[in-house]
C-alpha cells in the first residue's frame, strides 16, 4: 500500500490551488480484498484484488466540478487536477457552493474500533474452509437441500483520508469480513434458493458458520410448496430485513438532495407526523465496531446520533453542507463521497425496538401476510407509493401456515408508516440499516 | 487538454504501461499454461465523463480515470482471478501467481479453446462522444432543460444530464490470441418533477447508444426526451390507483421487452443451467412459450447500447437465438461455462470491469415481429391493462418469478384504452409467463438505449425490444381491489 496517503493527496490538493482553485477537497481510499465461493463442496472462485481511487473536489470562487482516478501516477495525478480545475469553468457559480466551515472539521479522530487485523493471519486456505463448511452445514440440513448456488467467505481492509487545501488532513482504517451461504432445495420439480449471511468489522464478531448455513438452509425450506393467493387487503408483517428496506426509503426521502429537488414524499414535513407514534428511526454514525461507524463524513464533520423520526414526528433531514444551505440549516454530517462529488449517505440507520415478541405480532393477525423477501423496484420516491413483488408465509389464525409467492404488496409509504400497528423487540444491527418486524395494519397483496 | 484515445488498444497500452503483447504472452505462458485448462489477462482504461444541469445551470461536471487488469486461471469449474489498479509487469505476474495458486491443483493441460469468428466492427466512430466539445454538451442541457420547462407550467424541476464514456480494452489468452477493443458509450437522459395542487409526480426518460453525441441532435431526439420526461410526470398526476389481481395485460413496444429479460432472458445464461439452480435447466427441445414467440439476444446490431465487437473474453459476439416459435433452443454462454457443458461460446461473456471476472450476460435481448396490428391487440381486450414504459425488472432465476414495475400505464376498458394509473409492479413465472402470448404485433421496436443490467454485484450496459403484445393473464399489483 502506498505509504504516504496524506503526503500525496496535499501534494494533488496544492497542484489544484496553484492552477486556480479558490478551494479543494479530496478523498482517498486505498483497499485490497479477497473472496473465495465454494460451491457443492468444491472451490468455485478466488478473487484478490487491490484498489485505490482519488477523488478530488475543485471550487473555482462558486462554481466546482469532481474528478477521480485509479492511477495514482504523478502524471496521472496532474492530468486529474487539469480536468476538474477545466470543467470547473463549465458549470455555473452556485452560491451556496463551498466547503464546509473550518471550525466544524473534526479534531481528534475517535478509535471506533472499526479494524481489526486477525484476518492477516489466516491463509486463503483457512478461509476456502469457512466458506466450506458453511456450505457443508446447508447441505447437511435435509435431504431437499440438493444443490446449491455456493458459499461466499471475504474479507476487505481499506484506509480513508480526507484533505482539503487549508491544510486539514484525517483518516483512518477499516476492515471487514462477511460470510453467506445460498442453498437451493427441491421437492417434486419445485425449486426454491434462499440465503442468509452475516457481515461484520471484526472476523471474531461473524456468525458461525454452521449456523449461518443451517439457517439458510432452514430458509429455503420453508419456500417448498409456495402456492399463490387471492387477492386480499390484509395486515402484513414485514420481517426484520424487508423492514429495513422501508426504513431505507424514509431516509432517501429525507436526504437534503431529494428535499431541495422536491423529489420527496416528505417535502415540507419538518416537525409534523409521518409515522406512528411508535415509529422512532435513527442515525448513529458512532456506534463502536459497527459497520456503518465512521469517525467523520465525506466533507470531514464528525459523526453523531441523530433522530430522524421521533415517536412518529419528522425531527431531522439528512444533510451534506451543500443541501444544507440550500435548505438554510446546518450539516447533520452526512456527506458520503461517490464517483461524481459528494452526495449524502447514513451510516448505522435503525428503527428502534418496541415491547412486543414477533411472535406476538403474528399472534395478532387472524389472515394476513408475513413477508421474508422483496423483489423489483417498485418504490416511487416523488409519492411514496409503493408496489413490490413479495415472498413469504401467510398468517391463519395467529399462526405460520404455508408459504406463498408470486404476489405483490403494495400502498403508500406515508400511509404504510401512519398505519404501523405493531413494532417488535428484534432489534439487530448486523448490518447498517436495521429494523425490528414490522407490522402494518393494512396493504394490498395481489395475486390471484 | 481532453485526453482521447484513437490508438489501438496493442498499442495504446504498450506505449501508455509499457505492458506489451509479448510480455503478455510470457507471463501466460510461463506462468499459466500447461498448468491450467484456460488463463487470459484483460486490460482495461476507462474515462467517463457526466455533465449535470438542475435548476436551469449546470451543477455537476465531473470526470473519472480507472484503469487495471485482471488475470484469470481456471481448470475445472475453479477460478482464480486476481485484479490490480496498478498496470505494471510486475503486479501482472503477482496477479498471475495469486490466479494460479487456486486453479493450480488440476494436472489436466486441457484443451484451450481459441474464439471462432472475427470480432465486427459496430462503433467506429468520427469522434466519440467523450472527445465532443464540452460546449457542446452545455448547450445541448440548457435546450433540454428550457424544452421540458415549456412542455407544461406544471414542470417545476429539470434534471438532465449527459454522459460519456470510452473504454479502451486488451483481452489476451493462454492461447496466443489478443484482441482489442475501443468502446464508446453516451447518454442523455432527462428527470422531470411536476408539481400541481400539493401534487408531485416524477417522469424520466432518455436514450443513447455506442454513438456519437450528433445522436442527440439528429430527429431532434433531445426534444422529444424532454417533452416524454413531462409528459408522463403531468400525466402521472392525474392517475388512478393501479388495479390489483390477475388480468390480461397489453404490454408496448421497446423498452418493455425488459420483460423477456427477466422473464427468460437471465434464466437462459450458462452459468445458471449448467449448476441446474435455473427453472429452465435441462429444458432445451421443451415449448416454454407461446408459438407466437420467438426471442433473439444480438450482440452484433451497430451502435446499440448493448452490442459488443467481441464479448470480456475476446469472442466475437453473435445473434443466439433463444426461443423459437415456442421452443427453447439455447443458452447464453461464456467460454468457461460452454466448455463444462458442452456447448459452443455465444459471446456472451461479460464483466463490469477489470476488477470483475466474466460471466454469462445478455446483450440486446428482443422478440421478433408478428403480424398483428397493434390496435387490433388493444381492441381485442375488454378489461385489463395496458403498459407502455418501465422502471427496472428482477428475477429469482430458482423459482423463476420475476417482477418488472410499470411506469406508464392504463386501463383497457371495453377495448378502448382509457385512465392513466399509478405506477405497479407486475409479476409472472418465467417458464410459464410467455406460453400465455396470445397476440403479436408487427412493430417490434428496440429501446431507446437506457438499459443497465445488474448480477452478482456486477453492471453492463444491455439492450431489450419487444413489439405490442397481449399476454392472457398476469397478475398486477395495484392498490384497487
Amino acid at each position: 500500500m502506498t505509504a504516504d496517503l496524506g503526503g500525496l493527496l496535499a501534494s494533488v490538493l496544492e497542484r489544484a490551488t496553484t492552477r486556480g482553485a479558490t478551494a479543494a477537497d479530496g478523498f482517498l481510499v486505498e483497499e485490497r480484498e479477497f473472496s473465495a465461493t465454494v460451491r457443492m463442496g468444491e472451490v468455485e472462485h478466488v478473487t484478490h484484488s487491490q484498489a485505490q481511487r482519488l477523488s478530488l473536489r475543485v471550487f473555482a470562487g462558486r462554481a466546482s466540478a469532481a474528478a477521480s482516478t485509479s492511477d495514482l501516477s504523478a502524471a496521472s495525478l496532474e492530468r486529474v487536477v487539469d480536468e476538474a480545475t477545466r470543467l470547473a469553468r463549465v458549470t455555473a457559480e452556485d452560491p451556496h457552493a463551498g466547503l464546509p466551515d473550518p471550525a466544524a472539521l473534526i479534531e481528534r479522530v475517535p478509535d471506533l474500533d472499526l479494524e481489526d487485523r486477525t484476518s492477516d493471519g489466516l491463509t486463503p486456505e483457512d478461509k476456502i474452509a469457512i466458506a466450506r463448511k458453511a456450505e457443508a452445514a446447508a447441505l447437511g440440513v435435509d435431504p431437499r437441500i440438493s444443490n446449491s448456488e455456493g458459499a461466499e467467505y471475504g474479507d476487505r481492509r481499506a484506509r480513508y483520508v480526507y484533505a482539503t487545501s487549508s491544510g486539514f488532513a484525517r483518516g483512518y482504517a477499516t476492515s471487514s469480513f462477511s460470510l453467506s451461504v445460498s442453498p437451493v432445495a427441491s421437492e417434486g420439480g419445485e425449486m426454491q434458493r434462499d440465503s442468509w449471511y452475516t457481515v461484520a468489522r471484526g472476523r471474531a464478531r461473524l456468525e458461525d458458520p454452521e449456523a449461518v448455513g443451517r439457517k439458510a438452509a432452514a430458509r429455503a425450506l420453508r419456500r417448498l410448496g409456495a402456492r399463490k393467493v387471492k387477492t386480499v387487503e390484509v395486515p402484513v408483517i414485514f420481517d426484520p430485513e424487508n423492514a429495513a428496506g422501508l426504513v431505507r426509503s424514509i431516509a432517501s426521502a429525507v436526504s437534503g438532495p431529494s428535499l431541495y429537488r422536491r423529489a420527496s414524499f416528505l417535502v415540507d414535513r419538518l416537525g409534523s407526523r409521518i409515522a406512528a407514534p411508535s415509529v422512532t428511526i435513527v442515525d448513529d454514525g458512532t456506534l463502536p465496531g459497527a459497520l456503518g461507524s465512521r469517525p467523520f463524513d465525506g466533507e470531514g464533520l464528525p459523526t453523531a446520533r441523530t433522530v430522524l423520526v421521533d415517536q412518529g414526528v419528522l425531527a431531522s433531514y439528512l444533510l451534506d453542507t451543500y443541501s444544507a444551505r440550500k435548505l438554510g440549516g446546518r450539516s447533520t454530517h452526512h456527506a458520503a463521497r461517490d464517483g461524481s462529488g459528494v452526495t449524502v449517505g447514513t451510516t448505522n440507520l435503525m428503527l428502534l425496538p418496541g415491547t412486543a415478541t414477533p411472535e406476538e405480532l403474528i399472534a395478532s393477525v387472524d389472515n394476513g401476510f408475513y413477508v421474508t423477501e422483496l423483489i423489483g423496484f417498485g418504490v416511487n420516491g416523488v409519492t411514496g407509493d409503493y408496489s413490490r413483488g413479495a415472498v413469504g408465509l401467510w398468517i391463519e389464525n395467529g399462526r405460520l401456515a404455508y408459504p406463498v409467492e408470486e404476489v405483490t404488496v403494495a400502498g403508500n409509504l406515508l400511509e404504510m408508516f401512519a398505519a404501523v400497528d405493531g413494532v417488535a423487540n428484534d432489534l439487530v444491527l448486523r448490518d447498517r440499516t436495521a429494523s425490528p418486524t414490522l407490522k402494518i395494519a393494512r396493504m394490498v397483496v395481489a395475486g390471484n | 487538454m481532453t485526453e482521447i484515445v484513437h490508438a489501438r488498444p496493442e498499442r495504446f497500452f504498450a506505449d501508455r504501461f509499457n505492458v506489451t503483447p509479448t510480455l503478455i504472452d510470457r507471463l501466460l505462458g510461463s506462468a499459466l499454461r500447461g498448468r491450467v485448462e484456460d488463463a487470459d489477462v484483460y486490460l482495461e482504461y476507462r474515462v467517463n465523463e457526466e455533465l449535470v444541469i438542475e435548476e436551469g445551470t449546470i451543477k455537476k461536471a465531473s470526470r473519472h480515470v480507472s484503469q487495471g487488469a485482471g488475470v484469470r486461471a481456471q481448470a475445472g469449474t475453479r477460478t482464480g482471478y486476481a485484479h490490480t489498479d496498478d498496470i505494471s509487469i510486475e503486479n501482472l505476474e503477482e496477479a498471475a501467481r495469486q490466479a494460479r495458486a487456486i486453479a493450480d491443483r488440476s494436472s489436466a493441460g486441457g484443451v484451450v479453446a481459441i474464439p471462432a469468428g472475427t470480432p465486427h466492427d459496430l462503433y467506429s466512430l468520427a469522434e466519440p462522444p467523450i472527445a465532443t466539445d464540452l460546449d457542446r454538451k452545455v448547450e445541448l442541457l440548457k435546450r433540454v432543460d428550457a424544452a421540458a420547462r415549456a412542455a407544461d407550467p406544471r414542470v417545476r424541476q429539470v434534471i438532465a444530464s449527459v454522459t460519456s464514456e470510452d473504454v479502451v480494452v486488451l483481452i489476451a489468452t493462454a492461447a496466443g490470441f489478443a484482441v482489442g477493443d475501443v468502446r464508446p458509450l453516451t447518454r442523455l437522459n432527462v428527470t422531470v418533477i411536476a408539481e400541481d395542487n400539493g401534487k408531485r409526480e416524477i417522469g424520466s426518460y432518455g436514450g443513447g447508444g455506442r454513438v456519437a453525441f450528433d445522436h442527440f441532435l439528429s430527429e431532434d431526439r433531445w426534444k422529444r426526451f424532454a417533452n416524454e420526461a413531462a409528459r408522463q410526470a403531468i400525466l402521472k398526476l392525474h392517475a388512478v390507483d393501479a388495479p390489483a389481481g390477475t388480468m390480461t395485460v397489453v404490454l408496448g413496444p421497446g423498452w418493455p421487452g425488459i420483460l423477456l429479460h427477466e422473464a427468460i432472458g437471465h434464466g437462459l445464461e450458462g452459468d445458471f443451467n449448467r449448476k441446474g439452480v435455473s427453472a429452465f435447466a435441462g429444458r432445451l427441445g421443451q415449448k416454454v412459450a407461446s408459438e407466437l414467440v420467438t426471442v433473439v439476444d444480438d450482440g452484433t446490431i451497430a451502435n446499440r447500447r448493448g452490442s459488443l465487437n467481441v464479448d470480456d473474453e475476446g469472442t466475437p459476439t453473435q445473434r443466439t437465438v433463444l426461443i423459437e416459435h415456442g421452443v427453447l433452443r439455447g443458452y447464453l454462454q461464456d467460454k468457461l461455462n460452454a466448455r463444462l457443458m458442452g456447448m459452443p461460446a455465444t459471446g456472451n461473456g461479460r464483466r463490469e470491469s477489470y476488477a470483475h471476472a466474466p460471466m454469462p450476460r445478455m446483450t440486446n435481448t428482443f422478440m421478433l415481429a408478428g403480424q398483428d396490428d397493434p390496435e387490433d391487440i388493444i381492441r381485442s381486450v375488454d378489461r385489463g391493462l395496458f403498459a407502455v414504459t418501465f422502471g427496472g425488472g428482477q428475477v429469482d432465476i430458482t423459482s423463476g418469478r420475476f417482477v418488472f414495475s410499470a411506469n406508464e400505464a392504463y386501463l383497457i376498458e371495453g377495448g378502448r384504452v382509457t385512465a392513466p394509473v399509478k405506477g405497479a409492479t407486475l409479476i409472472g413465472n418465467g417458464p410459464e409467463a410467455l406460453t400465455r402470448v396470445s397476440r403479436v404485433g408487427r412493430d417490434l421496436q428496440l429501446d431507446e438505449g437506457i438499459g443497465t443490467c445488474g448480477k452478482d454485484g456486477q453492471s453492463v450496459p444491455v439492450g431489450v425490444g419487444l413489439p405490442t403484445i397481449r399476454i392472457d393473464g398476469m397478475t398486477v399489483g395495484g392498490t384497487h381491489v
